[in-house]
């Protein structure tokens, strides 16, 4: 249907975010310079939406991200001078509510006349409540009846046909709830390209293509530098990933000039197993991707090419991310110094330990790290050859009720002045407690759609 | 055989599912591939990581890139947003992988040597030291 727009020169899309609360002028710069075509922003981690739901709850009007107005304002105008379309998920639990904002911004910013389209009908909620003793959590096989506490959110991996379907009518600017990352940066090559829903090689390369900018920097130097190892240039001036999609799905990807970061074959390896399981079936709502015969080549100084990636059939259930409301973590850390600070530090564990005891706080998993040993590997760190100089104690702990969270934080408090002498006053926190599971719904349980807002003049 | 640190000839980096860590493992050196699949098996890679990894490890081969992918289940202490860890997500876990000791031959050995890495200064490293 679209043969007559299919396009035969490169398309040209930027990465300008890949979490939440990304920086923000790296897009801009992207946005100013580099001659795109697309703009995505992909802003959803796995909880991000549950999160955004419990916002929500507060405020009918929000859920969205709270960046929204900052990075649109810095970016849309240099997009709307260049005819870069602008596809974000930061809609998140309020798709329609973002593009409304983001539309009368618009107008403020004089860039009518423009098309601003919301991506709906991820949030299956209903559909799962409604059938809670029918659908299988995917990581324990047991009914969602199982799970330990209320469902907040239900959010299906939408894939890339409802934002194609904008693109068709003409958005400038798309912004999505639970889309696959990918499927972000695969919808503007369907629509540019024309590719049939059915031709998997090709969406699969396309796929590809988009998996190594998901992550917005860490294609282009981000979580990479590993000092004597793996050097990144002005690791501070990161420039975000463009990709050069051809026609077939190959593509290249570079970034902008002038800006810091690496991009070369082993960091695109990297990025391209990051997060993948079976790599020879990785599934996307859109066709399963085979990387196994993926082909990275250095294609000029920050340019790689991505080719050879095969696809099979997509998947006939969509993947659906739950949020469950599981209780309370209760935080505390306090620093022990100088001689003797890993022995008092033991001693002050025993004695929160007894207290928690005495007092009768009921926690659920009760985690005690000492930070500068151990706390990320426990008995698999190597062994200092030296007792360290300080060691940090952190105990968390999770409860059924916010009242326990916060009397574990208040206990390890009260070391000051009555556990082991010489510490650092101590830090507490205490946190709801957001659990992600999985189920899989049919195709025809999502139903997905757009909706357009009007840009005032 | 001479033991070094698995960091001397790979890179990797870590990804999370739920509970699940993924570590992409990529040598530096292509001629090096074949050590990495000799020496990075998953019993190694299980022992190595000992009670931090409750469920089975799944290696997964991709000569083209000289790399490997491990699929750790169950690593994760419940999941990311259950986790009372300070790495929820388990992005560190690829520093851990790259402690693990690998035997490698003389030339391999000359040439890191040359390069100024060292080697495992424990005499029978082939337990994880503790």
């Amino acid at each position: 249907m679209r043969v007559a727009t299919r396009r035969s020169r490169a398309l040209r899309i930027g990465a300008g975010a890949s979490y939440a609360g990304d920086r923000i002028e790296p897009a801009t710069e992207l946005a100013a310079r580099g001659e795109l075509d697309a703009l995505v922003y992909e802003t959803l981690a796995e909880r991000t939406i549950a999160q955004a739901q419990l916002e929500r709850l507060h405020d009918p009007d929000g859920g969205y991200n709270a960046l929204l107005e900052a990075r649109l304002r810095a970016a849309l105008p240099h997009c709307r001078r260049h005819g870069t379309t602008v596809i974000t998920s930061m809609g998140a639990a309020n798709p329609l509510g973002a593009a409304r904002h983001a539309a009368a911004l618009a107008g403020e910013l004089g860039l009518a006349p423009m098309r601003v389209a919301a991506v709906l009908g991820d949030d299956v909620l209903d559909y799962c409540e409604a059938r809670r003793d029918l659908l299988e959590v995917s990581e324990t096989g047991a009914p969602l009846a199982s799970l330990p506490g209320p469902m907040v959110s239900a959010n299906a991996y939408l894939g890339a046909a409802p934002i194609v379907s904008a693109l068709a009518q003409g958005a400038d600017l798309v912004i999505t709830g639970r889309v696959a990352d990918c499927s972000l940066f695969l919808a503007p090559m369907i629509h540019a390209f024309g590719w049939r829903d059915d031709d998997w090689d090709t969406l699969a390369r396309g796929q590809a293509a988009a998996d190594m900018v998901e992550c917005g920097a860490n294609a282009s130097g981000g979580f990479y530098a590993d000092p004597g190892y793996k050097e990144v240039p002005e690791l501070w001036n990161l420039g975000y990933p463009i990709l050069e999609v051809e026609p077939d799905g190959i593509a290249t990807v570079s970034k902008l000039p002038g800006t810091g970061g690496v991009i070369d074959v082993p960091i695109c390896t990297e990025q391209l197993l990051y997060e993948i399981h079976d790599p020879s079936a990785y599934v996307t709502p859109d066709v399963v991707v085979d990387f196994t015969a993926v082909d990275l080549e250095r294609a000029g100084p920050d340019r790689v090419r991505i080719s050879g990636a095969r696809g099979r059939p997509r998947p006939d259930r969509l993947k659906v991310s739950i949020g469950v409301r599981e209780g309370w973590i209760g935080e505390a850390e306090i620093t022990y110094a100088g001689l003797g600070c890993v022995e008092r530090a033991r001693l002050a564990e025993r004695v929160v330990r007894e207290r928690i005891r005495i007092s009768g706080i009921a926690l659920q998993e009760l985690r005690v790290d000492y930070i500068g040993l151990d706390s990320l590997h426990g008995a698999a760190s190597l062994r200092p050859a030296q007792p360290p100089y300080e060691v940090r104690l952190r105990f968390a702990g999770r409860a059924a009720a916010r009242r326990d969270a916060t009397r574990l934080a208040d206990e390890v408090e009260t070391l000051v002045g009555k556990g082991p002498c010489a510490s650092s006053l101590p830090r507490k926190h205490v946190r709801e407690v957001l659990g992600i599971w999985s189920c899989l719904v049919p195709r025809d349980a999502v139903h997905e759609r757009v909706q357009f807002v009007e840009v005032p003049a | 055989m001479t033991w070094f640190r698995l960091r001397e000839l790979a890179h990797a980096r870590a990804g999370d599912k739920g509970d699940t860590c993924n570590i992409g493992v990529v040598a530096y050196r292509r001629d090096d591939y074949p050590l990495l699949l000799a020496q990075v098996t998953v019993e190694r890679v299980a022992r190595h990581f000992g009670e931090l990894v409750r469920g089975p490890v799944t290696r997964y081969e991709l000569p083209r890139l000289a790399a490997i992918n491990l699929v750790l289940e169950r690593a994760l202490g419940g999941g990311v947003t259950r986790s009372l860890s300070l790495d929820p997500h388990g992005k560190s876990y690829s520093a851990l992988l790259l402690t693990l000791p690998v035997a490698v031959p003389a030339e391999v050995a000359a040439r890191l040597l040359a390069a100024g890495r060292l080697p495992v200064p424990d005499e029978s490293p082939q337990e994880t030291p503790r």
